[in-house]
């Protein structure tokens, strides 16, 4: 009987509760739920498990929690694959009922599983994927960009080029979307000329046909998109062609990180490039970021990872700034905005697009004084308060 | 200086094709002889090039590192067939397809476990830089290295192939399996011996390709394809059509890439010879391979008459 009834009154709990819900006011949450979708195997790995180690690392340092509530970060694994990604998602946020979505590496990717989150009102915390169209005519006031916008490195790197007076360069980019986007943000910024410009496959891994070519062109500079394994090769060979000798090599920041001068080792050297963040920055936060993801992963973090934890910092901030009360979204959308964290970047506030404007720095790879090569930034940085060139095309204001 | 960049270019044909040549190799003995699809191919020069990684480390000696990791791969190769393989002959293609493809899956991780996701292999220092082979034209050194192997090991496989004992075996069962069987051949022991000889030169085109590229996993799926582009414009079972098709596929990739665009400049205006230049440099091999199924269904060199 006792059973009977308990069951009865399981059933009224059952369908009562998510009336009972949705007519209480918001009320402080007992935890945080973070869906984590990165690209976790395969060759392209390592961005996504550098961004996951500094998400993490956010968490544990702040005692498993975010913003005051127990933090409860569910990872998997989209193995590089739209279909994959977009699944889980889906499964983050009707299963799981996730507070916030983030980890995505690869706008591609992103771009394929994002609807799900927003289609389902769900926020989405990009810590590195940030390409134009979000930034302008598909902004979201559920999708904050806490990394870069896709094209940022490359305006820097052009305007590095104008303030070392080079007169020609060279661009190689794979054929695809991004690929054309990032050198168009160089030729933003660029006053010399372009004396060639070549698309590659994607994944290629052989440039000894493009270098031909750059060599019979003659620049004074090249200058390339080729994020992953692409630039590890492209860099090796360069050097093996003997070009860095008359030519100078320029790369985006993450072109020239940790996860590349390991393999193509000592050639890196005297390299410069273009980033939001080194990891010398002397800011409080910063030290505290590098000193302490050494000693968790016995290595150097990269500015993947510098993103990971950043992410989990601005979500920490919101939470904190609303009491916890998760299910008031426009309270917590308003406090992602005002981005009250210390960013291990220096400064950093969001454009009304939600996309950042920050500075972005040259780097030169020097040595860390233990046999090894490490990023060194200049002062000043050659891009400051730099937003993007899509906010215009973005309704939100 | 025209003449220079196309004599450079088809140094770089000419190289990219050998490395694919001693994929292939492996590949069309493999199809032709034993009738099998082997998809994990690709998995054995990354085999080659992880173990290469790891005994250039280990012994200090490049060398040394590239002729253990071809024998080691070889002896690995010859494990794989007799232990696993060689129960998938008598299968269908399809389930062939499906066992092989498992076995990248296992293969990929199997190797992340032991050796991480990539490894560091650097060329001989001595071989690091260029060289002037004539006024003009620099060649980095260890492309060089990369040529003069692949042609040596083309020239040697030949002879294996023609006039050898074995070779005439290999050739006998490639054109005609039960005609072989029937006269008396060890037919498990020469698949043995062909499947490791495959899986050597693999483990030489990952090892010498590895300071090039990147040793990591799932390497060998990419190039995999192309082997199998290599192979069937070739004809299945023909070394002397992989190594052709092989050089073809090479020559066509790089000038695809690099000439082909300049032509284009010539005759189309700048925005469309950009966009389409990328664009049908990525296809040519392809447009290539259906020319020659059009034209010649069964490859330029058929082993099966």
């Amino acid at each position: 009987m006792s059973m009977r009834l308990s069951r009865a009154a399981a059933v009224a709990a059952l369908i009562a509760g998510p009336l009972a819900i949705a007519s209480l006011p918001a009320e402080a949450a007992d935890k945080v739920k973070v869906g984590f979708v990165s690209t976790l195997s395969g060759p392209s790995s390592a961005l996504g498990i550098d961004i996951r180690d500094g998400f993490l690392l956010a968490v544990k340092l702040g005692g498993g929690k975010l913003g005051g509530l127990p933090a409860e970060v569910l990872v998997s694994d989209d193995q590089f694959k739209p279909d994959v990604a977009k699944q889980l998602f889906e499964k983050d946020i009707k299963r799981d009922k996730v507070d916030f979505m983030t980890g995505v590496v690869f706008s591609n990717i992103m771009l394929a599983a994002l609807p799900e989150a927003l289609d389902n009102k769900t926020i989405y915390i990009s810590p590195n994927a940030a390409p134009s169209s979000m930034a302008g005519k598909d902004c979201s006031p559920l999708f904050f960009a806490v990394s870069w916008p896709n094209d940022a490195y490359h305006e820097a790197a052009g305007q590095y080029a104008n303030t070392r007076d080079l007169k020609s360069v060279y661009l190689v980019a794979p054929n695809y979307q991004a690929g054309k986007d990032s050198l168009a943000g160089f030729k933003r910024m660029f006053k010399g000329q372009v004396v060639g410009e070549n698309y590659t496959k994607l994944g290629q891994l052989d440039y000894a046909a493009e270098l031909a070519e750059i060599r019979a062109a003659k620049p004074q500079a090249v200058y390339i998109f080729l994020p992953g394994g692409m630039g590890i090769n492209f860099i090796k060979q360069y050097v093996g062609a003997g070009l860095g000798k008359d030519t100078v090599l320029l790369l985006p920041g993450f072109s020239a990180d940790q996860d590349v001068i390991g393999p193509v080792g000592g050639a890196m050297a005297g390299l410069f490039n273009t980033a939001h963040w080194s990891p010398d920055f002397s800011n409080a936060a910063n030290q505290k970021f590098v000193a302490e993801f050494e000693k968790e992963y016995k290595r150097v973090p990269t500015l993947y990872a510098a993103q990971g934890y950043d992410a989990a910092l601005l979500i920490g901030a919101a939470v904190r700034d609303v009491k916890g009360k998760l299910d008031d979204q426009p309270a917590v959308l308003k406090a992602l905005k005002a981005a009250k964290f210390d960013s291990v970047r220096g400064p950093f506030k969001f454009n009304s697009n939600n996309y950042p404007i920050q500075n972005y720095y040259v780097r030169t790879i020097g040595n860390d004084g233990k046999g090894g090569l490490i990023n060194k930034s200049f002062n000043e940085p050659i891009l400051k308060n730099h937003g993007d060139a899509y906010v215009q095309s973005c309704a939100m204001k | 200086m025209a003449g220079v960049l196309v004599l450079e270019q088809a140094l770089n044909g000419l190289q990219f094709g050998l490395m694919l040549f001693l994929l292939a190799a492996g590949l069309t003995l493999v199809f032709g002889v034993m009738d099998m699809i082997n998809l994990a191919h690709g998995s054995l020069y990354m085999v080659g090039a992880f173990l290469a990684a790891w005994l250039v480390a280990l012994t200090g000696s490049f060398v040394l590192g590239v002729v253990g990791a071809v024998a080691l791969t070889g002896v690995f190769g010859m494990a794989l067939e007799a232990g696993l393989l060689r129960t998938l002959y008598a299968r269908d293609h399809l389930s062939q397809v499906l066992a092989t493809f498992a076995l990248i899956l296992i293969l990929n991780d199997g190797v992340k476990m032991i050796f991480g996701n990539d490894l560091p292999l650097s060329a001989p220092a001595a071989l690091a830089g260029p060289v002037e082979l004539l006024p003009g034209l620099q060649y980095p050194a260890y492309r060089l290295l990369i040529l003069g192997v692949g042609l040596a090991l083309a020239l040697l496989l030949w002879l294996l192939v023609q006039k050898t004992r074995m070779g005439a075996l290999v050739r006998a069962g490639a054109s005609n399996r039960e005609m072989a069987t029937a006269m008396g051949t060890d037919i498990p022991r020469l698949f043995t011996v062909v499947f490791g000889i495959g899986a050597a030169l693999c483990a030489v085109a990952g090892a010498l390709l590895g300071p090039l590229l990147a040793v990591q996993v799932g390497m060998g799926e990419n190039i995999l394809i192309l082997a199998f582009v290599v192979i069937v414009i070739g004809g299945i079972g023909s070394i002397r059509g992989a190594l052709v098709g092989a050089i073809l596929v090479g020559a066509i990739d790089t000038l695809g890439r690099t000439l082909l665009q300049h032509v284009l400049r010539e005759f189309l205006p700048p925005q469309w010879a950009s966009a389409a230049g990328p664009a049908i440099a990525s296809i040519a091999v392809y447009v290539f391979m259906a020319i020659v199924l059009a034209i010649k269904p069964r490859g330029l060199f058929p082993a099966r008459g």
